[in-house]
């Protein structure tokens, strides 16, 4: 791998416009490290903040000026009915919406301080800094092993201990004890929820900032869902996770915020998840909530 | 019926004579092709008994037919399909990656895929003329010889080889590339250890296919002026080559006899048992390839 491969990947991708700014949020901050708003704690650390973010497919609006601060070390759920854009959300977040080659971005996105959209971002590089697990679990056709050991392959941190690196993070992935005995039998011959964990365990293994997980248990049994859920609020501790969701038990269950995303990809409401499904600011997100709507 | 006490309750009958009508229409069709490979086969090898034999096999031609052999042509042909393999497979793979992965689905991108799948039906002379004025004429590789025959006939299966490799690529399920991009994979990274291993069978059974319909080519080597018949192996890429094909086709024009019938027939056979070789060979490498992923 050298650099020419990534502006490979970088040239022929969206670059951003370069307006500036707009003022997010009602708090009027924009400032994007240390914030502390009234309702959160002192210690928090906004690491990922949308600024009047949009994206459109073609001439489709998939996202609407959406602004929102994601804390550091929390779970944050994104919910909505399908087609609200929260999908797009999240894949605009590490750049996976360049793969599509009608996709266009509006705004800023900043990680960590930084515009991911600005012209001198590599997506190649910032999607190392930011793992994705996807709805349907995708494992690939090679051993439990290679799986893991792929990002840190392609990453070149294959030096050292791989190994080591491989069972710390089956471990974290609540997968290790079942799979110990195997590790050089194909991926595909898990359980769909062992799959999905594995998919996990190969997404944390480069030891990402952030972890995106779209629909992770979507595709799975209820015994499976739990566990996965259990595992996303481990992972809390370590990492920061944004989890879009279509179920909005799984979301209260895990979650410490949720953004409510509604149609036409607009961000209606974004709050502690207990302020969210007790109190919620708008009827919308409330007959929502509730089952009224969508 | 499982009932102790049956009723009479009639739900009728309908009509199956259409149905029945069909069903022999399309096995009649389905026989019409088979049939007649299976009666050519055996005409062929009945023909073949008492010609083809060891002699046959590991001589030169002679203008006796009792002891005409085919070696020069059988080693012909083999040396110009290993060449052909080595050339149409890199760049036929190198096209079909680029047209899948890299390319934009742009007008350009579908101009050049146009014009491929035409490319797959331009007849074969046609290739032989370029090879003629190409291979021969403009890049010197001599008339008749091994590499000219090869990079002409290489050209005339690449369109066939590039189509089936995107057609392998193509059918690598798109999350599987989505996990490598996530994962913060170049393009290239997951070109090379999530799409290329996972496509390889595909790419190798559409290859060696392609192989196989180059093994019976005949025109485009009488265009570059391959030599009908050769008495020696070819022993270098500059040594004028015959193949199998062409080889049948001059015997099958002798006024002898036992030319058009037993020697034709002995080297038709010998060129259906190359070509179930090869495609066996194909296979063994699929089904190898297959198991370790």
């Amino acid at each position: 791998m050298t650099m020419s491969d990534e502006q490979l990947l970088s040239s022929d991708t969206e670059s951003s416009d370069d307006q500036p700014a707009p003022t997010p949020g009602t708090d009027g901050l924009t400032d994007s490290t240390d914030i502390d708003t009234g309702e959160r704690s002192a210690t928090e650390r906004t690491l990922l903040e949308a600024r009047d973010l949009s994206v459109y497919y073609g001439k489709e609006q998939a996202l609407d000026s959406v602004d929102i601060e994601i804390p550091e070390k929390q779970v944050t759920a994104v919910i909505g009915p399908s087609g609200c854009g929260k999908s797009t959300f999240l894949r605009s977040i590490n750049r996976m919406n360049d793969l599509v080659d009608a996709a266009h971005v509006d705004g800023e996105l900043v990680f960590d301080g930084k515009n991911v959209y600005d012209d001198d971002v590599d997506p190649v590089a910032l999607r190392r800094k930011i793992g994705m697990v996807f709805q349907k679990p995708n494992p690939f056709p090679k051993s439990i092993r290679d799986n893991v050991a792929y990002g840190l392959r392609v990453q070149g941190k294959d030096d050292g201990d791989v190994d080591e690196k491989v069972h710390t993070a089956l471990e974290r992935a609540a997968l290790l004890d079942e799979v110990e005995a195997q590790l050089d039998s194909s991926g595909l011959d898990l359980s769909g929820g062992q799959q999905q964990r594995l998919c996990i365990a190969r997404a944390i293994a480069p030891d990402p900032d952030v972890i995106l997980m779209d629909e992770p248990a979507s595709a799975l049994d209820p015994v499976a869902t739990s566990k996965i859920e259990d595992l996303i609020e481990e992972l809390a501790e370590e990492y920061t996770v944004v989890i879009v969701t279509h179920n909005m038990q799984q979301a209260a269950r895990i979650s410490d915020k949720t953004a409510v995303f509604l149609t036409g990809g607009e961000l209606v409401e974004f709050d502690d998840t207990d302020k969210i499904f007790e109190n919620p600011e708008h009827d919308r997100v409330e007959d929502y909530i509730t089952g009224k709507f969508g | 019926m499982a009932t102790d006490t049956p009723t009479d309750t009639d739900f009728g009958q309908v009509s199956r004579t259409k149905d029945v009508a069909f069903r022999l229409l399309a096995l009649a069709a389905t026989l019409v092709g088979i049939v007649s490979l299976a009666a050519l086969l055996a005409n062929v090898a009945v023909d073949a008994v008492g010609w083809l034999n060891w002699g046959f096999i590991t001589s030169p031609p002679h203008p006796d037919p009792y002891e005409a052999g085919f070696l020069p042509a059988l080693v012909g042909s083999i040396a110009i399909m290993l060449l052909i393999a080595l050339i149409t497979f890199p760049v036929g793979v190198g096209a079909a990656v680029y047209l899948e992965e890299y390319a934009n689905d742009g007008l350009l991108t579908r101009f050049i895929q146009l014009n491929i799948a035409n490319l797959a039906g331009v007849p074969s002379v046609v290739y032989g003329l370029l090879g003629l004025g190409l291979f021969v004429g403009l890049l010197g590789f001599g008339y008749g010889t091994v590499l000219a025959a090869a990079f002409t006939v290489a050209l005339l299966i690449l369109p066939i080889v590039i189509i089936s490799a995107q057609e392998a690529i193509r059918a690598v399920p798109d999350s599987q590339r989505q996990a490598s991009y996530g994962m913060g994979a170049t393009k290239w990274q997951t070109i090379r250890n999530v799409v290329l291993p996972r496509a390889m069978p595909g790419i190798m059974t559409g290859t060696i296919l392609a192989l196989g319909r180059a093994i019976g080519e005949t025109a485009p080597l009488i265009m570059i002026a391959a030599p009908t018949t050769v008495f020696g192996i070819p022993n270098s890429f500059e040594s004028k080559v015959s193949a199998m094909p062409l080889q049948i086709y001059t015997w099958a024009s002798y006024p002898e006899t036992e030319f058009q019938y037993g020697v034709v027939a002995a080297g038709v056979v010998t060129l259906l048992i190359v070509l179930l070789t090869i495609n066996s060979i194909a296979i063994v490498i699929r089904n190898r390839y297959q198991q370790r992923t």
